[in-house]
């Protein structure tokens, strides 16, 4: 079957290449990219001289409750009641069904199922009040929402957001309209001043252990807010402003993901629930293309048929008559 | 340590300009290096190589 | 002290050297790329293009991206927010990477526009897309682990793209840690290996010829099967 012979086929112009039998000049590859390099590290150096590179300060849960303590209580009165973005994201973070996006019948983000497991509830909320010591208010209030059923929780909830959605700041403190609403107040009163103080941050990254490099939860957690949504689409970073391909500031972005961020403006990936996986699949697709073009009839007669390379080789063209 | 001379001699970081044109947002930054591709890959066709090597 | 063999045990050992796996790959290696290939000084009088040169400009755009970037991860990801030598650095690394894409990209479409897969380059296409993939995938876990806004806003929005996929219970772009993993071990290594092979397919088969609209028939290496009618 490996037997080699020597055949004769149909020369295909847009896939053969005829062996050079013409001549020859030298040429110094080594001193090319030597060259070239120190073009580069000229230009680098200075457009880093010229321009620098932008660096806008991270965002903690202090900074977000500080600059907006009603939203932080607002985030978090739904990350407790599971009505958040965090609490019905679904796999791989938590068991929500009905919002993991699939491809007709295919779910692989649901099949795949939990593998980064978050509770908000839990750990965003109850799990950092659960670490405040000698505040004996704090602990009395959660036995008492501990004891409560599910559904006398759920009522102190709901009544705990509808009154916090007419919350204010007087003097920097929250001030939540009266209501019944059992123990929660006293435990989103007590979770805000922990955010605003930085405790928060800290209680969030303690979970990782002393070497904490996983800011999943915090992540999330300040990502369901409406403070950190308006920082990025006031950077026009949002996903339907072209976001992917920007930067902060007035710096160039990911300009090569042009084509990516592009199908999540038009329709009907623009007015889809499975937008992400509808646009990873056609990206995948054209990936696969842009691969084969080599193989591909049609594709790679392009460059014959433009007629480009006449340009790039005039000088042989004009050698040959 | 501080080296001022290091810093930024023109500051990018103030709001972005972005043109809009139908559906297509893109910041001005981003156009003028797309701008700069499509120049510098039309250039390097079009401005000639090694004069010595053309054949008469 | 010169002890003569006999001629029986010369043949064996000869025998045996044709056998062996170094020596079998030595030869291999040397007859895809012997040194004037490898390094050759002369080229074809065809090659006349400023478009010639993308490619090395990349290699030096990657070069600097390795450097600066080397410097960043021996200082750790706080450094550039507190010194001015490292935010000059930064800027550096950012700079080299915008070039590396503006170079590698103007290749690409050249290297597309002379159809340069002709004459069984097509690994040598395969390994340059792999390779823009790959640099892709680099940029974007760069971006996520600048620990500033820009990385927080970036890594909360890609990851329902990755979610999406499935990919999310594996890459997971909120943890810092893994991202910078791939970031500065990874993928930079997984680039640099492409890279070399990339130019190592090119160095075996040497430039491409210009394109011969009106060829007749050529001589075909290759097996039955391998051929295709198309
Ligand atoms: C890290 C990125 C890359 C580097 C450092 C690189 C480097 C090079 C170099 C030095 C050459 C030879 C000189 C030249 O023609 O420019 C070359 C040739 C080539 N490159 Fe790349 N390249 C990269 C990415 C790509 C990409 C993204 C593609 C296409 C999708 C590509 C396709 C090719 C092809 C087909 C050749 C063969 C040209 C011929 O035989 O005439 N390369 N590359």
């Amino acid at each position: 079957m490996s037997e080699t012979t020597i055949l004769q086929r149909r020369f295909n112009p847009d896939r053969d290449a005829r062996p050079w039998q013409g001549g020859s000049r030298p040429y110094d590859l080594i001193k090319e990219v030597t060259i070239c390099f120190l073009v580069v590290t000229v230009l680098v150096v200075g457009l880093a001289f010229l321009f620098g590179s932008p660096d806008d300060k991270a965002i903690s849960i202090q900074t977000w409750a500080t600059a907006n303590q009603i939203d932080f209580a607002q985030t978090s009165i739904s990350e407790l009641n599971g009505t958040s973005g965090t609490a019905t994201y679904g796999p791989p973070y938590n068991n929500f069904v009905g919002s993991s996006q699939s491809l007709g019948p295919i779910s692989l983000e649901s099949w795949i199922g939990v593998h980064i497991p978050v509770n908000p509830a839990q750990d965003f909320v109850l799990g950092p009040l659960s670490t405040v010591a000698n505040a004996p208010n704090v602990t009395r209030a959660l036995d008492v929402f501990n004891a409560a059923t599910p559904s006398q929780q759920l009522a102190w909830e709901t009544n705990y957001a509808t009154a916090v959605s007419h919350a204010s700041s007087v003097n920097g403190h929250l001030v939540v309209p009266r209501g019944a609403y059992g123990p929660i107040g006293v435990m989103i009163g007590q979770l805000t001043a922990m955010a605003k103080s930085g405790a928060l941050d800290s209680a969030m990254v303690d979970q990782s252990g002393f070497y904490g490099t996983n800011y999943t939860k915090s992540l999330l957690y300040i990502a369901d807010s409406t403070y950190f949504a308006a920082q990025g689409t006031a950077h026009h970073l949002s996903g339907d402003q072209w976001g992917m391909m920007n930067e902060t500031g007035n710096f160039p972005g990911q300009a090569w993901l042009w084509l990516y961020t592009f199908w999540y403006q038009v329709p009907p990936f623009s007015t889809s629930a499975n937008a992400d996986i509808q646009v990873s699949a056609l990206m995948g697709l054209l990936s696969l293309l842009l691969l084969l073009v080599p193989f591909i009839p049609g594709l790679r007669s392009i460059p014959r048929w433009t007629r480009v390379y006449r340009f790039i080789w005039k000088d042989y063209y004009r050698s040959q008559g | 340590m501080t080296l001022s001379f290091l810093a930024a001699l023109i500051n990018l970081d103030k709001p972005g300009v972005f043109l809009h044109w139908g559906v297509i947002q893109i910041s001005l930054a981003n156009v003028i290096v797309i701008g700069l591709m499509v120049a510098v890959f039309l250039l390097a066709i079009f401005i000639p190589f090694d004069r010595k090597s053309r054949r008469r | 002290m010169s002890t003569t063999k006999d001629q029986t045990v010369l043949d064996q050992e000869e025998a045996e050297l044709a056998r062996q796996w170094t020596g079998r790959i030595r030869r291999l290696l040397v007859d895809a790329l012997p040194p004037d290939k490898l390094l050759p000084d002369r080229q074809p009088s065809y090659l006349s293009s400023w478009i010639y040169i993308f490619g090395a400009l990349t290699i030096g755009g990657l070069a600097l991206v390795i450097l600066t970037g080397t410097v960043l991860a021996l200082e750790g990801p706080q450094w550039w927010h507190v010194s001015s030598i490292g935010l000059f650095v930064n800027s550096m690394h950012l700079w080299s990477v915008e070039f590396f894409f503006f170079f590698m990209v103007i290749h690409l479409w050249g290297k597309f526009f002379m159809a340069a897969w002709r004459g069984n380059r097509q690994l040598t296409w395969m390994t340059g897309v792999v390779t823009f993939f790959f640099s892709i995938g680099a940029g974007f876990t760069g971006y996520v682990s600048q620990t500033n806004f820009d990385s927080q806003w970036i890594a909360t929005q890609a990851k329902d793209g990755i979610n999406a996929t499935g990919a999310g219970a594996f890459v997971n772009a909120l943890n810092f840690g893994q991202m910078l993993m791939w970031h500065i071990v990874l993928l930079p290594a997984a680039v640099v290996a492409l890279t070399g092979l990339h130019i190592l397919m090119v160095r075996h088969k040497g430039i491409v010829t210009p394109i011969e609209v009106n060829g007749t028939e050529v001589p075909h290496q290759g097996t039955q099967s391998e051929s295709d009618p198309s």
